[in-house]
């Protein structure tokens, strides 16, 4: 039996195991020990995250209310349609109001970009592959299902690409900075643009700082910009990049919860200020 | 001094449970030193391992209330007094007796790593490393293999089967520390998706959260892995490493 088991453990190398002296596991029926709350974080992760979802795809659907002059909610950013609320990228578009599903709102064709983002995202796996999947819901907490394959099958596999993502959102990045210039431009009351600061253009950049934030202390960003390098000493401005990314990367799930909500509270804000629900105060 | 009441497995082969014994606990006792004086005092013939009590040597891993720990590195005041404190062996593993588990199965897994293989010396014949080369694999150095990483992870934890399939994290910074060796010559990325089963490991952290020596296994070693495994896949990689010359050989 112990051979037996050797040889099953040894590798395909045919090396087996020498001096294993027992084969059984300690018999412990409880699936965990534990004696702390570990089922609060996540519980937290499904409602904070949960929420979100909701909140989004609620969002989304609505196709209104996303543009306050001159504020534009990241939910419905780049203008992808001649129907856009605002102009700045509408001239000279197609009309994607698109028939096919009446519902369907540009924020759609703008979502999967950032939202594949997050899903694949290594801080955000670990999130829901925890809280979620329940593989494992904690640490020493027995997994849920029986059966596992982790990442080495499709859909999962898939993960991998998560690189292909990040470069995608770098692209988000540039167009919400842009957006983010452009809450400095208020329309003026005899027509054109005059330059002000209003709470609105505060909560954009804060909004797309901790976006940046988010995006740049990626672990695929690290790797790109100079994690694969083996030799640091031969490619010392590669080094130099990564040691930045690093120090970034450290905050990368504080960055994945902030930015999360904040982007989340900036589609709201407008979205307020859109129904004169409330006042954007003008600062400047 | 307090009294505590500690719950510890006790048995052999398939046989065990949990026994309970009242200890007191001087200042400054670790749950080893309690564990010691159970033996002392009330059952001399319970199995433990340990070696240097100072958090060095990783004989002493075990899991008390439920969380895999170094038993001489768990402080006795950060429980609460009069708490009930369980002992067990770092169950992934096969029992030998009471609280020690027989960890073979992490000497096979370390000999599949495929070994360093050194670039030709520099033409003095002399060998060169910067600090900056040796970071990376140094944080690897640090390792005790006290196995609780390995113990802790679902994947061979809460999955029996998988055991011949993964390495565990233990060896995922063992081929990344050698992948990222500023001397080596072998790319491990094909190794560690094939042999290591990386794929398996869903990067949920809790190698990383009981890690007596704080490695970053997960983020330092295990990520950095799968994105240079990613890297054989990326057109990107592929167009640069066109002009710049391929990475390693493939161990
Ligand atoms: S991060 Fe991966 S290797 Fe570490 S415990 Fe989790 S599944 Fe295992
Ligand atoms: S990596 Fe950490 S937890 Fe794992 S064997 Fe080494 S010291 Fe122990
Ligand atoms: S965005 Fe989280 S790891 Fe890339
Ligand atoms: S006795 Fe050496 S690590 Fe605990």
């Amino acid at each position: 039996m112990i051979e037996r088991l050797g040889r099953i453990l040894g590798n395909q190398r045919g090396q087996i195991v020498t001096g294993q002296v027992a084969t059984v596991r300690p018999p412990i029926a409880t699936p965990h020990l534990r004696k702390d709350a570990w089922w609060a974080l996540p519980v937290t992760v499904v409602i904070v995250l949960g929420s979100f979802i909701v909140y989004s795809t609620w969002a989304a659907l609505q196709n209104a209310y996303y543009w306050a002059p001159p504020y534009l909610s990241p939910f419905y950013s780049p203008c992808l349609s001649a129907k856009c609320l605002h102009v700045t990228f509408g001239y000279g578009l197609p009309d994607l109001s698109l028939p096919i599903i009446g519902i369907l709102s540009p924020a759609f064709l703008i979502l999967w970009g950032p939202g594949l983002f997050r899903l694949t995202c290594y801080y955000y796996r670990k999130a829901y592959y925890r809280s979620f999947w329940l593989a494992p819901p904690a640490c020493a907490v027995r997994d849920v299902k029986k059966g596992y394959t982790g990442e080495t099958r499709f859909p999962l596999i898939v993960q991998n690409f998560h690189r292909y993502t990040w470069y995608v959102a770098v692209i988000f990045i540039v167009l919400l900075t842009w957006d983010a210039i452009l809450a400095f431009r208020f329309p003026a009351p005899g027509g054109g643009v005059k330059f002000g600061i209003g709470v609105g253009t505060i909560v954009m950049w804060i909004n797309v700082i901790l976006l940046a934030g988010y995006t740049f202390s990626c672990h695929s960003c690290r790797h790109v910009c100079g994690g694969h390098v083996d030799v640091f000493s031969r490619a010392k401005a590669r080094y130099g990049v990564w040691h930045f990314f690093t120090r970034l990367n450290e905050r990368h799930p504080v960055f994945a919860w902030l930015s999360l909500f904040s982007v989340g509270l900036t589609d709201l804000y407008i979205r307020l200020v859109a129904m004169g629900i409330i006042r954007d105060l003008r600062i400047l | 001094m307090q009294t505590f009441t500690m719950q510890v497995f006790r048995g052999q082969g398939r046989q065990g449970d949990f026994r309970e014994y009242k200890v007191i606990a001087d200042e400054g006792m670790v749950v080893l030193d309690v564990i010691h004086r159970i033996q002392a005092t009330q059952a001399p013939d319970l199995a433990c391992r340990w070696n240097c009590k100072a958090g060095k040597c990783g004989s002493c891993s075990a899991e008390v209330n439920g969380k895999p720990r170094l038993m001489c590195m768990t402080r006795m005041d950060t429980f609460p007094p009069g708490e009930t404190i369980s002992v067990a062996p770092i169950r992934t593993f096969p029992l030998i007796r009471d609280l020690v588990t027989d960890v073979s199965y992490n000497y096979v897994k370390a000999k599949q790593v495929p070994p360093l293989r050194l670039k030709p010396p520099d033409p003095d014949g002399k060998y060169r490393m910067m600090q900056e080369d040796v970071d990376r694999p140094q944080e690897f150095h640090k390792c005790i293999e006290c196995f609780l990483c390995q113990d802790v992870c679902h994947v061979i934890r809460d999955h029996e089967e998988l055991k011949p399939a993964f390495s565990g994290p233990r060896f995922f910074i063992k081929a990344a520390g050698l992948d990222m060796h500023p001397l080596d010559t072998q790319d491990r990325t094909e190794w560690i998706r094939s042999q290591g089963g990386i794929g398996l490991c869903n990067i949920t952290k809790c190698c990383t959260e009981v890690c007596p020596e704080h490695i970053h296994i997960t983020d330092n070693g295990i990520i950095p892995m799968k994105e240079r495994m990613a890297d054989n896949f990326d057109p990107v990689v592929w167009l640069l490493r066109k002009f710049r010359g391929g990475r390693k050989e493939p161990a």
